[in-house]
């Protein structure tokens, strides 16, 4: 697909790090301010499109990306789901049961698997938004071919 | 008790559209308007009033915080409410390249 | 507080009836964000920050996905004659529509009045969730930790939904 006039292609190199900075920021403090993986997936997804949709791609780059976001996708919840299993081999022996040292609430590195959980989770939901936003334009691409 | 009976006839939208139209967007546009009817009545069944947001502040003991358990339901559902509208487009969009058309009556009729 | 939730969701019952009447596609995919907006206000007004970031962030990526949708396909709403059997679905409607009004009044009896305390199960999570969980935002904490399973499951659908979805917009098979 084409991209856009040279306006929006210049306003979104300003804009797009910083959106995805900020989704970084909520993954990672999820345990501390509203936020957490989902929110915080969603908006680096966001930051993606507007990449995307504003720059445009051809169909090769479009085919490798989305190979890439599946890999991303699976692996991140494989990662969770052995993190949850950490609680069989480690602490309690309970699944999902929380083995690491709590700290004090309220410092960045505390609660234990939460973060861990943040930012995977985080990275399953961006990669499966931007596998699905991927998989319709290279629909539209091959059938314009 | 006015919001619940809103919040019900929010959802009765959405059922009147899904019943009722013919163009498969529009069935698309009501099933999410359902969605939406039920996250905000779980939302409203957590509400405390003159609680707080349920963010724990240390220092500040005997704090009432709104109930964090439907919020963390409709949390996820959201996500997935996402996910699941984004497939339905998908088979709207096969949908429409078969048969040249997007009403179900038609659709139905054309048996190809 | 009721009032300004009351101006709100009528405001979101208005535009969710123009989107299922409007004529053009495209603005009936547009207004039907009314009803998505009006909900992250809604949320902020109960708060309940953590569901208005999502809420707000995946309304926007849904609108483009519809909007890309179509104008990719058709935008006119093809021209609807009078249905020979339409009594049929207004019958139906108006028989669910009453027995839908006769659970809500049978339920409503056991439902707490609005904003009038926690429900029992949720004490639990309140009372001890920052000492058990080690997290200070307590909606985080319910998601991971005590109802881990739930939040694996989601994950799990959301998993099934893109595979899915690639599953169907598959034209020709990968080399």
């Amino acid at each position: 697909m084409k991209g856009m006039t040279l306006i929006v292609k210049e306003t979104t190199r300003l804009l797009a790090g910083l959106i995805f900075l900020y989704g970084i920021y909520i993954i990672i403090h999820g345990h501390l301010t509203p936020g957490g993986g989902f929110a915080g997936g969603v908006v680096v997804a966001g930051s993606f499109i507007l990449l995307i949709l504003a720059y445009g791609s051809d169909y090769m780059h479009l085919t490798r990306e989305e190979t890439g976001t599946t890999i991303t996708e699976n692996l991140a919840i494989l990662i969770a789901l052995l993190i949850a299993l950490g609680g069989m081999a480690f602490g309690v022996k309970i699944f999902f049961s929380n083995w690491l040292p709590r700290g004090t609430v309220g410092e960045l590195v505390s609660a234990g698997v939460i973060p861990l959980y943040n930012i995977f989770i985080g990275m399953e939901v961006a990669a499966s938004i931007l596998t699905i936003f991927l998989a319709l334009l290279i629909f539209k691409e091959e059938l314009t071919k | 008790m006015i919001v619940y009976l809103l919040c019900f006839v929010l959802f009765l939208t959405g059922l009147y559209g899904v019943i009722t139209r013919r163009n498969l967007v529009k069935i698309v546009i009501s099933l999410s308007i359902m969605e939406f009817s039920l996250f905000l009545f779980l939302a409203l069944i957590g509400y405390v009033e003159g609680g707080t947001v349920p963010i724990v502040d240390p220092a500040d003991t005997g704090a009432v915080y709104v109930d964090p358990l439907p919020q963390a339901m409709v949390l996820t559902a959201i996500v997935i409410g996402l996910a699941t509208t984004a497939m339905l487009m998908a088979v709207i969009i096969r949908v429409y390249r078969k048969y040249k058309t997007m009403d179900i009556r038609e659709i139905k009729n054309l048996r190809g | 507080m009721e009032l300004a939730l009351s101006v709100i969701l009528v405001l979101m019952i208005l535009g969710a009836l123009f989107a299922i009447h409007a004529k053009d596609l495209l603005s009936a995919v547009i207004s039907c964000s009314i009803v998505g907006y009006g909900l992250v206000i809604c949320f902020l007004l109960l708060k309940a920050p953590d569901l208005a970031i999502v809420q707000i962030v995946v309304e926007t990526i849904t609108l483009v996905i519809m909007v890309a949708v179509v104008l990719d396909s058709t935008r006119q709403e093809p021209f609807t004659r009078p249905d020979p059997q339409g009594w049929v679905n207004i019958a139906a409607a108006i028989i669910i529509v009453v027995v839908l009004f006769f659970f809500l009044k049978v339920a409503s009896g056991s439902l707490d009045h609005f904003g009038r305390g926690t429900l029992r199960m949720a004490q639990h999570y309140i009372e001890g969730a920052a000492a058990k969980t080690g997290s200070a935002n307590l909606v985080t904490g319910v998601i991971f930790d005590f109802r881990g399973y739930d939040t694996l499951g989601e994950a799990t659908v959301l998993v099934t939904a893109v595979l899915g979805t690639l599953a169907i917009l598959r034209i020709k098979g990968k080399k």
